[in-house]
């Protein structure tokens, strides 16, 4: 009897060493683009967030999956009544990877650094209503503000917020130093970042010990990367025309979730004859959302009638207003004196719901009598000509920032509406911390912009996850630009 | 009639005779797109099936086929309109410095890899057909320089040539009346195989994204879009592809029979 518990007990040790040798403790995972560099307090790009963000680098907040804001190195905070004052409260025994302790001092050096007069943050607009940040004690820190501001915690939370330290903040580009879960060990140009596990992090360890992010940008190359294995999972798989075969494919599951990104039909609000808005309108009428949709995105996407996202609260279905109603277009385009229509040019970057969206929105404006002459970019000349040049009549670009609508209140920016009353309502969301009044203006800042049919709202970009079956804890909605390793395991 | 130029002769005349009929009548309107219709194989309707636009594919590959063949047609012009008076001179003043201007020249031009220059080309100028045309067009140049002037090398030193020197023609009346229509033949079959050349190097900048734009339909284009629906709908790759075989290798046959008919080498041999 005695023996045979003996027997029982090893034979189960030992199927435990075997299941624990043979569980993967590392995960593989692909994104389309390469990150210019790895510091996310200094370069746009979404693609750095997506390799480091909750990996390597934290902030005082962070985001949750499916887009809250909740805390983070802060493990608490008090506002104070006139919303101008805020004290966080530092979790205790952080250290970056590098050794050293961090503390108040490296909050207020990363804030400061942020919003410095000759800082390199993308987003440096989200520090623009601090005044002053002060050390109050080495796990506290007292931030003023110059006016309440109700995004302040959600500012926080993006990747251009994350705690750095100064001793390596120079050179964050390619030696990335943070506090994350993750260290950073190896970047091979043109294919692969490699992560480590952190063994010293601060909260609760993470299930896997290592992970790959490999950049494919080709298409064809991450199906048939995906199909043979040589990845675990793609973020947002570029092709898709390709997840009913994964769909279809036992050892594969397909997680469908959504993005922030508004993909627009981008119009140079400056430029004639874009600058009637009775032009604008017949655009809006001559696009039929659901076949854009169908035809580019294999019917991945939420039609969208304003600058939103539809998953948001604040959200207003204005697809009506803007319906698919070619009569309508060229009634509106006669009235605007351009009833024999006009020719303009229709910039697309490369991805597929650019180059494919495009060739239908000039078929669909072909309809109306309006000839878009396509003209393919790469995102470099994009930015050259499109965003810094505005040298363009229409663009389709998808926004993934989240909660952008701000941006139509900067007149500078490449679309270039410029709307008095628009930019009233950001000046007093920004000075309104009451939820309900938030909203509000929110709702009034969406119906403004649909009014105005400043672009052509086309679809919320979906987010096209596929992951291997047995791999747990991927995001399904994309709030902000991130594969949180640390989430990942792997089932039995 | 031997074997080579009736093939290459059907192959690359039913391409042809595709692409003209494609001026007046296509079975769709290439350029609508009819979504719900999408990625049909093909069926009563849509002979070659649909793409992913639902498009007919073979009203497609038929104003494909124009394109194509104009690229092609084109560019061999601007290699036989520029290269072969560049040949002409060159051998007509054999050895003098105009000569070896030209045959240098050439050789720059030559030692460039052709598809290389021509992406730099349309990627400087912007892409489009225009650019395409003008870049594989200018890779003609050396080659037909090359064949004028070395048809035109024996030439010179026979009798008749003599002749008229005699009589007091010039150089240049010389090169056009007696020793252009005595290479024509030559000329032709380099322009035929050119041709061929011309369809493979549209297509191959159109893949790449750097041919004719859209929606104006293209091989390459079609065979670059088809790359990632290729598992989902291999006709859309199939049909592009096949386009481009039989229009190459009819054009290649044609190029062979006619040099087994034309070339004065081959003809002595037979004689």
């Amino acid at each position: 009897m005695k023996l045979k518990t003996h027997f029982a007990a090893a034979a189960s040790a030992l199927a435990l060493l075997a299941s624990a040798a043979m569980a993967k403790d590392t995960v593989t995972y692909a994104t389309q683009l390469e990150p210019p560099h790895l510091d996310p307090t200094g370069g746009a790009a979404q693609a750095i967030d997506t390799v480091v963000y909750l990996n390597i680098f934290e902030g005082l907040t962070r985001f949750t999956p499916d887009g809250a804001v909740v805390p983070l190195l802060a493990k608490s905070w008090e506002i104070s009544e006139d919303g101008l004052t805020y004290t966080f409260t530092l979790q205790e025994g952080v250290t970056f990877h590098d050794g050293t302790t961090m503390d108040a001092e490296d909050v207020k050096f990363s804030l400061d650094r942020a919003r410095a007069e000759d800082s390199t943050n993308a987003q440096k607009v989200l520090f623009s209503a601090i005044s002053d940040v002060s050390v109050a004690d080495p796990q506290t820190v007292v931030v003023t503000l110059s006016e309440p501001n109700g995004s302040f915690l959600f500012n926080l939370a993006w990747g251009d917020a994350v705690i750095v330290a100064e001793e390596s903040a120079e050179t964050l580009k390619t030696a990335p130093v943070g506090t994350g879960p993750y260290r950073f060990n190896e970047w091979v140009q043109g294919d692969r970042v490699e992560l480590v596990r952190n063994p010293n992090y601060w909260g609760d360890v993470p299930e896997l010990t290592g992970a790959t992010i490999k950049f494919i940008s080709d298409p064809t190359a991450a199906f048939a990367a995906m199909m043979a294995e040589d990845i675990d999972a793609f973020d947002n798989f570029p092709a898709p025309e390709n997840m009913i075969q994964f769909e279809a494919d036992p050892r594969f599951q397909v997680i469908i979730g959504s993005t922030e990104g508004e993909t627009i039909l981008s119009t140079n609000n400056a430029q004639a004859p874009f600058d009637n808005v009775k032009v604008r309108e017949a655009l809006a009428h001559a696009i039929d959302r659901q076949a854009i949709i169908d035809g580019a995105m294999f019917g991945y996407g939420t039609p969208i009638g304003t600058h939103f996202a539809p998953h948001n609260p604040a959200y207003v279905d204005l697809t009506g207003q803007s319906n698919y109603d070619p009569d309508k277009a060229r009634a509106l385009l006669a009235e605007a004196g351009l009833a024999d229509g006009f020719t303009t040019t229709l910039h697309l970057p490369p991805p597929a719901y650019a180059r494919r969206g495009g060739e239908i929105v000039a078929a669909q404006l072909a309809q109306v009598g309006i000839t878009a002459e396509i003209i393919n970019v790469e995102w470099a000349q994009w930015l050259e000509t499109v965003f810094k040049g505005k040298n363009f009549g229409l663009t389709i670009v998808s926004h993934t920032e989240p909660m952008d609508i701000g941006i139509y209140g900067r007149p500078d920016y490449y679309f270039q509406y410029d709307n008095p009353e628009f930019q009233d309502v950001m000046t007093r969301l920004n000075a309104t911390t009451d939820p309900d009044q938030r909203t509000a203006l929110l709702q009034d800042a969406q119906r403004m912009i649909a009014d105005d049919y400043v672009n052509g709202y086309l679809f919320q970009l979906a987010k096209l996850g596929v992951a291997k079956a047995g791999l747990q804890g991927v995001w399904a909605n994309a709030p902000a630009a991130a594969i949180e390793i640390g989430a990942l395991s792997w089932a039995e | 009639m031997n074997r080579s130029l009736f093939l290459g002769g059907l192959l690359s005349g039913i391409m042809l005779l595709l692409a003209i009929v494609s001026f007046v009548w296509t079975p769709f309107d290439h350029a609508v797109m009819n979504i719900p219709d999408k990625l049909q194989t093909p069926n009563g309707t849509h002979l070659l099936g649909t793409d992913h636009f639902g498009r007919d594919i073979l009203s497609m590959v038929m104003v494909g086929a124009r394109t194509s063949l104009a690229v092609a047609l084109l560019a061999v012009g601007i290699g036989i309109g520029l290269g072969v008076p560049l040949g002409l001179a060159a051998a007509a003043t054999r050895g003098s410095w105009l000569d070896e201007v030209i045959m240098r020249g050439n050789d720059l031009v030559f030692a460039f890899p052709s598809l290389v220059i021509a992406i730099l080309i349309t990627a400087v100028f912007g892409p489009s057909a225009i650019n395409a045309i003008i870049a594989i067009g200018i890779f003609n140049i050396p080659v037909f320089a090359r064949v004028a002037r070395g048809g035109s090398l024996s030439l010179w030193a026979r009798e008749f040539i003599l002749a008229a020197r005699v009589a007091g023609k010039s150089r240049a009346r010389i090169s056009a009346e007696h020793i252009l229509p005595n290479i024509a033949n030559l000329l032709i079959v380099q322009g035929t195989i050119q041709f061929s050349l011309g369809i493979l190097a549209e297509a191959g900048l159109s893949y790449v994204g750097l041919g004719a734009q859209p929606p104006t339909p293209s091989w390459g284009r079609m065979l670059a879009e088809a790359q990632t629906l290729v598992s989902l709908a291999p006709h859309l790759a199939i049909v592009p592809g096949c386009a481009i075989i039989v229009t190459v290798v009819g054009l290649n046959l044609l190029g062979d029979g006619l040099r087994d008919r034309f070339d004065p080498r081959l003809m002595e041999g037979r004689a």
